[in-house]
């Protein structure tokens, strides 16, 4: 088992309370495993992300563990974590294409970010050359301004500097929303890749488009509201989702094939509650259909069949 | 309804102006009342060019642009122009830009009263507003007298749809108004615009992604590097894609219930045939060939 988390939670402070962006997540990846992480804009899946490497200044880890290969990491701790970050755990932002320093060639910078975490840039030199050539750069763009590359370039080359130490976990976080649909494919087909050549253990894709997912992941996890509604194998999630969120948010996709003529599709009604003062049970019970009195109290994430977990009261 | 015959877009570029870049090359197409056309590319194909040309943002290089008539290029002076925009409107990608933060979000509406409607009296007003807001179906009580932070992407967007609606407008530029709002509520955006087309409103419907364009449009337009690359009957060029620059977006289209790999293994099973693509004769030109009814393909760039 690569990566555990137990029961994490982590706040943002604000001046008028906490916001319950990670309100007890439970869950598993294991060796080799891509994991999409799906769900609608404040869901919580980026804060998961982010949690797993660097909380910023005005998150608060507020309980609950999370274990990599059998060590306890220290997502409270910004001190502790330090060894960790690039060696074991490593993240590709959202927007990766600005992450870039834009005064500095990329060889430079890729040089000084080694040194400062502690490895001869000569040691890996090779290794980088070879992969950038493995996702289909020239190794000339080492000497060449961040500006002079196109968005896809600038990704992939984010992408190779993020696991040129070969972490345990990679968090890719939106890494493709910016990119045109043909680029886009290539991008996720080498992340792919990457994990094949196990140049990373396993990965958590973050994302908000469902069938971009599907693509690449082995399984789908589905967030709402700061808790998980869902996780299974990618095939299970889309073809039969158990919970009525997912079932909901599935069903409101247009696919390349689907027309107004054909029939319409319907969204989900109302809006996803605020995290400031969460409704207490099953968050999305004022949006579900099937609601009923028990939703009150929060649904445990239990395992329904091998593999499928999914939080609701109607399919435990 | 709106016609575009012959169009360029050249820009200038570089440190003083001495580059040159076709945006958008020799572009003809025709949207009709009740009709939804879909012009689909990705970043650079000139889509969004084409949205601001029609809006009389930035004017073409060459060709002429007309709208029920009248070339739009040659509309001169404020009044005109305001007539103008009271046919024709835009709704843009980012909902929450559009807004002034400090002030209530329907205030959109009593900026359209002032410069179109000065003589309306409140009452009628108000059930004018009311009226829109139930076309848009957005509830009054949840979006009136509320500031834009109190409001979701998808309410904003719809209110703005709304705002449009006050004129009577007869043709609506939509450039990518769903790429910033979320799964559950796009779908909602989307069918409005199929309502609107039902009452007769033509949609120029700009977008990047091919799922969204095939879900509402009646014709679609999949551009390249400024310059049409197929155009007819949206089922006819998603189901019979015939250049080869759609058939390769098309596989690249993530899909949900296939797998990129289950695609490209169809397609060397049955590969298409290749279909005979016009030639360019100079830079500038871009002819069209029709392949069957109304379903034309466009110059192979490469």
């Amino acid at each position: 088992m690569t990566l555990r988390v137990n029961d994490l939670k982590v706040y943002y402070q604000t001046l008028r309370g906490d916001v319950h962006a990670l309100d007890g997540v439970t869950f598993d990846l294991a060796d080799g495993e891509i994991m999409g992480l799906a769900g609608e804009s404040g869901c919580g899946k980026t804060t998961l992300g982010k949690s797993l490497i660097r909380l910023d200044s005005r998150m608060r880890h507020v309980g609950g563990t999370v274990e990599l290969d059998g060590k306890d990491v220290p997502v409270g701790d910004d001190e502790a974590m330090v060894p960790f970050r690039y060696h074991e755990i490593s993240l590709i932002p959202q927007y990766a294409m600005s992450a870039l320093n834009p005064t500095r060639k990329i060889g430079r910078m890729v040089n000084e970010l080694l040194r400062a975490r502690g490895v001869r840039p000569a040691d890996i030199a090779d290794e980088l050359k070879r992969r950038l050539e493995l996702v289909g750069l020239d190794p000339d763009v080492l000497d060449r301004f961040p500006i002079e590359l196109s968005g896809g370039m600038k990704q992939r080359v984010v992408m190779v500097i993020s696991t040129l130490l070969n972490p345990s976990l990679l968090i890719a976080d939106e890494v493709t929303s910016a990119l045109d649909v043909s680029t886009q494919r290539a991008v996720a087909e080498s992340l792919v890749e990457f994990r094949d050549r196990e140049y990373v253990k396993s990965m958590i894709f973050v994302t908000h488009d469902i069938s971009l997912v599907y693509q690449m992941a082995d399984t789908i996890m589905v967030m709402y509201a700061g808790h998980i509604v869902e996780k299974a194998s990618a095939k299970t999630v889309i073809n039969e989702p158990r919970h009525p969120y997912t079932q909901m948010l599935i069903g409101a996709l247009p696919e390349v094939g689907s027309t107004t003529v054909q029939g319409r599709l319907e969204g989900i009604p109302g809006t996803p509650p605020g995290l400031l003062d969460p409704p207490t049970g099953c968050r999305f019970k004022d949006r579900c259909p099937l609601a009923f009195d028990k939703c009150s109290e929060r649904p445990p994430l239990v395992e329904i069949e091998p593999g499928h977990w999914a939080a609701c009261w109607k399919t435990g | 309804m709106l016609e575009l015959k012959h169009v360029h877009k050249v820009y200038r570029v570089g440190a003083f102006g001495g580059g040159r870049l076709r945006a958008v090359r020799d572009v003809n197409l025709t949207v009709e009342p009740g009709e939804v056309v879909s012009l689909i590319g990705e970043s650079g194909s000139g889509k969004s060019t084409i949205g601001k040309m029609v809006l009389g943002l930035t004017r073409p290089s060459a060709g002429s642009i007309t709208f029920e008539g009248t070339d739009i290029t040659t509309i001169r002076g404020h009044s005109a122009r305001k007539e103008y925009y009271r046919r024709v409107q835009g709704v843009f990608q980012d909902p929450f830009s559009c807004f002034n933060p400090i002030f209530k979000a329907d205030r959109v509406f009593e900026m359209i009263r002032t410069s179109y409607f000065p003589e309306t009296s409140t009452p009628v007003w108000r059930e004018k507003v009311l009226d829109a807001l139930a076309t848009v179906r957005l509830d009054p009580d949840n979006v009136l007298g509320k500031y834009p932070h109190q409001l979701s992407g998808g309410q904003l967007q719809r209110l703005l749809i709304a705002r449009a609606l006050l004129l009577d407008i007869r043709l609506l530029v939509a450039d990518e108004i769903i790429s910033m709002l979320d799964a559950s509520t796009r779908i909602d955006v989307l069918n409005l615009l199929a309502d609107l087309k039902e009452r007769g409103l033509g949609i120029l419907f700009v977008t990047h992604d091919l799922s969204l364009g095939n879900y509402v449009s009646d014709r679609s337009v999949i551009l390249r590097k400024g310059a049409i690359a197929e155009m007819g009957p949206t089922s006819k060029v998603f189901d019979n894609p015939l250049h080869p620059y759609s058939r390769h977006l098309l596989s690249c289209v993530p899909q949900l219930h296939r797998t990129w790999a289950e695609v490209d293994a169809e397609l060397e099973a049955d590969p298409p045939e290749d279909v005979v693509l016009p030639v360019a004769t100079d830079d500038a030109s871009a002819p069209l060939l029709e392949v069957e009814e109304g379903h034309f393909v466009g110059i192979d760039q490469g």
